[in-house]
């Protein structure tokens, strides 16, 4: 193993509140590294919020608003206009929420911004359940899951947000893992040099959540992405489609180092692998569906 | 003459009177405050502000980042760090927007953002309904909003421009109610001012902190108990300056324009033995009452309250002393109670030596109509009647 040298700025500072071996922080770092000081965060209840830091303390370099839980991108939409107006166009918004604030209470006010197009960057920060108040189950945490609030397992299966989103038409959808370090980087400079409504949705393997071992946040990322539950891609608005990475392992590799899965019959299992494939071919299915790109996809 | 036009195309005689309803009176302090950021979302009957306000943006009169977000609760949203990046902001709603908003009411005034909002009073469902009814604002006396209720338009669109004033000196959210209908589409003549007087009036609003890289600092982190309460005890001693304030406002919009409304109208009070005491659009029905029975000869005056929040006690005891009983309408409904301005009257006088005994009448509630010769009789009979506890109906 080879350590990359980090010539980033670091916009979050040591001594924040996140768990230890926290990906929910370690992905933050990189996103707000790459965006730069010139951004103003938007930060509804959620662990970003907790690791953000309690008054007069904050973890990041750069002004953070913290909206109610299920407004976050109607917050960032009010602030992007006033910036605005006062002339600020090159400052960045960004929203830093989790998977309930997005997918279940926020959705709303997302899909109208998104539907006028605001020029903001929406990252969320997707652990699969409502984790900051001790893993409950939200319309992202996937089926047979365990959660809190799903002790025989999740009934229902995972909504896709990415599908959501594509079918707003927004400029840029792409999803990111802190385990392909690279990657993200990329999809964030890129995204930062982008405007009009930006998805960035990244894969936060929960230690606590999940039931994984204090070090095996970035290997569990890894092994999403190889098994295929969570593909790397690209969607430019709502109709290219790009993948940036392999189906290379079964969906059995990915499941069993996760507490949360532990009761999974081999039927189980079966099915949802066969979800995963069923995904991928439609994923394939659309990237060669795809018109060609308007422009070169590098930032 | 054709007032949507004239609106419109903003060519109205600055000082000169027109013919306006109260929304588009609202529209026009609006615009005339130059707000830069407007998030809102249509609902009857406040609708005719949200479409002037746009007429004026696609004319190129008025150049405000209007939002057309999805609902009153992404409004609110949205005001809130526009008004902290440093920005003034205004929005109009009515009832049910007003209630949807609700969470959002107590986290602008928690983060001290002066928006101004105009509020249509609306009946609250279920059922449906879209008549005069105050227990949409009144629902929202603990949000820490600085609260007016108007009686004609152009009451309106001066109290939206003394809004501002109160609201950025205070860093404070105001909210200006107004009555559907009787106020909100009723045609009046209204005196517009001219820009220069506004502008004059209302400096670029330039708050002391605001959300901005080159000077990071945030807004809404987990704070201590102690640190709680200090930003609520803030709060609260702010809101005791306000009542000065709006007084000051008032004075001072008064020696530019000609125009003073008072915090607390005292209406034929002089020698008044009973006096009605009202909010908003009531008060016009209120005055006919006391001016029929001042020709029969008795000592009968109007209260009008034009501030609610802060109560202003103070100068409520001052309007009410030496008065023997005091009538308090209420066009809304707290079921279990009865009125709330009628609890709110009665708190504000109580363990004052030789108070006014303290009658409560629900009036108008659903926006029923209340005749002159009616509201005459209920203030006539005040003298002999003995207060009571439970609600009493019109």
């Amino acid at each position: 193993m080879t350590a990359l040298p980090n010539d980033e700025p670091a916009m979050l500072c040591a001594g924040h509140a996140a768990c230890p071996g926290c990906i929910d922080a370690l992905s933050a770092r990189h996103v707000l590294a790459a965006l730069g000081p010139d951004t103003v965060a938007v930060i509804p209840p959620s662990c970003m919020a907790i690791i953000a830091g309690p008054q007069p303390y904050s973890s990041l370099k750069i002004p953070v608003y913290q909206p109610t839980l299920e407004a976050s991108a109607a917050a960032a939409s009010g602030l992007r206009r006033a910036l605005d107006a006062q002339g600020r166009r090159e400052t960045q918004v960004v929203v830093l929420a989790g998977d309930g604030g997005t997918y279940d209470i926020g959705l709303q006010c997302l899909s109208s911004a998104a539907e006028r197009n605001e020029d903001f960057l929406y990252v969320c920060l997707d652990n699969e359940g409502y984790m900051n108040t001790g893993a409950q189950k939200s319309s992202s945490t996937p089926q047979h899951a365990w959660t809190g609030s799903t002790p025989a397992g999740k009934a229902s299966r995972k909504k896709s947000l990415v599908d959501i989103m594509a079918a707003h038409r927004v400029p840029w959808i792409a999803t990111a893992s802190a385990g392909h370090l690279g990657d993200l980087q990329r999809k964030v400079r890129r995204a930062r040099a982008l405007r009009g409504t930006r998805l960035l949705l990244l894969l936060i393997p929960c230690l606590d959540g999940w039931g994984l071992a204090e070090d095996a946040g970035l290997a569990t990322a890894r092994l999403a992405v190889e098994s295929g539950a969570f593909p790397l891609l690209e969607v430019e608005d709502g109709e290219r489609w790009s993948l940036q990475s392999a189906k290379t392992r079964p969906l059995a590799d990915y499941l069993a180092v996760q507490r949360r899965y532990r009761h999974l019959t081999p039927a189980q299992v079966a099915a949802l692998q066969d979800e995963v494939d069923t995904g991928w071919q439609r994923l394939q299915r659309l990237v060669v569906m795809s018109p060609p790109p308007l422009a070169p996809a590098t930032a | 003459m054709n007032v949507r036009d004239a609106g419109a195309t903003g060519d109205v005689p600055a000082g000169a009177p027109v013919l306006l309803t109260g929304n588009h009176a609202v529209a026009w302090a609006a615009r005339l405050a130059r707000p830069r950021v407007v998030p809102v979302y249509p609902i009857t009957p406040q609708t005719p502000v949200l479409e002037l306000l746009t007429e004026f943006q696609a004319a190129g009169t008025f150049d405000a980042e209007i939002l057309t977000v999805e609902s009153e609760h992404s409004v609110m949203s949205a005001c809130i760090p526009a008004s902290l990046a440093g920005v003034r902001v205004f929005t109009a709603t009515a009832s049910q927007g007003l209630l949807l908003m609700h969470e959002l009411l107590h986290y602008a005034a928690g983060a001290r953002a002066p928006i101004v909002m105009a509020n249509v009073n609306r009946t609250v469902a279920s059922p449906w309904a879209f008549w005069p009814d105050q227990t949409d604002s009144l629902a929202q006396r603990d949000t820490g909003w600085i609260q007016y209720y108007v009686e004609s338009a152009q009451e309106a669109l001066d109290t939206v421009l003394q809004a501002f004033r109160v609201a950025e000196q205070a860093l404070l959210p105001a909210l200006v109610n107004l009555d559907a209908f009787y106020v909100s589409h009723a045609l009046e003549p209204v005196r517009v001012p001219a820009q220069d007087l506004v502008d004059a009036w209302l400096p670029p609003f330039d708050p002391p902190q605001r959300l901005d890289p080159a000077h990071p600092s945030s807004w809404g982190n987990v704070v201590t108990q102690a640190m709680y309460q200090r930003h609520r005890r803030a709060l609260e001693d702010t809101m005791a300056r306000v009542p000065a304030l709006a007084a000051a406002a008032d004075r001072e919009w008064a020696a530019l324009t000609g125009r003073a409304w008072g915090v607390v109208e005292r209406y034929r009070c002089d020698g008044a033995r009973s006096v009605v005491l009202a909010l908003g659009s009531l008060c016009g029905t209120a005055r006919e009452a006391v001016d029929l029975l001042r020709a029969e000869g008795q000592a009968v005056g109007l209260v009008k309250l034009r501030l609610f929040r802060p109560l202003p006690v103070a100068a409520l005891r001052a309007a009410l002393a030496g008065v023997h009983d005091v009538l308090v309408l209420d066009r809304d409904h707290s079921p279990g109670l009865g009125g709330v301005l009628h609890q709110e009257i009665r708190g504000a006088l109580y363990g004052l030596p030789d108070a006014p005994r303290v009658h409560g009448l629900l009036a108008g509630v659903g926006g029923v109509d209340v005749p002159v010769r009616h509201l005459a009789e209920a203030l006539r009979g005040v003298a002999q009647a003995k207060p009571r506890n439970e609600p009493a109906w019109l």
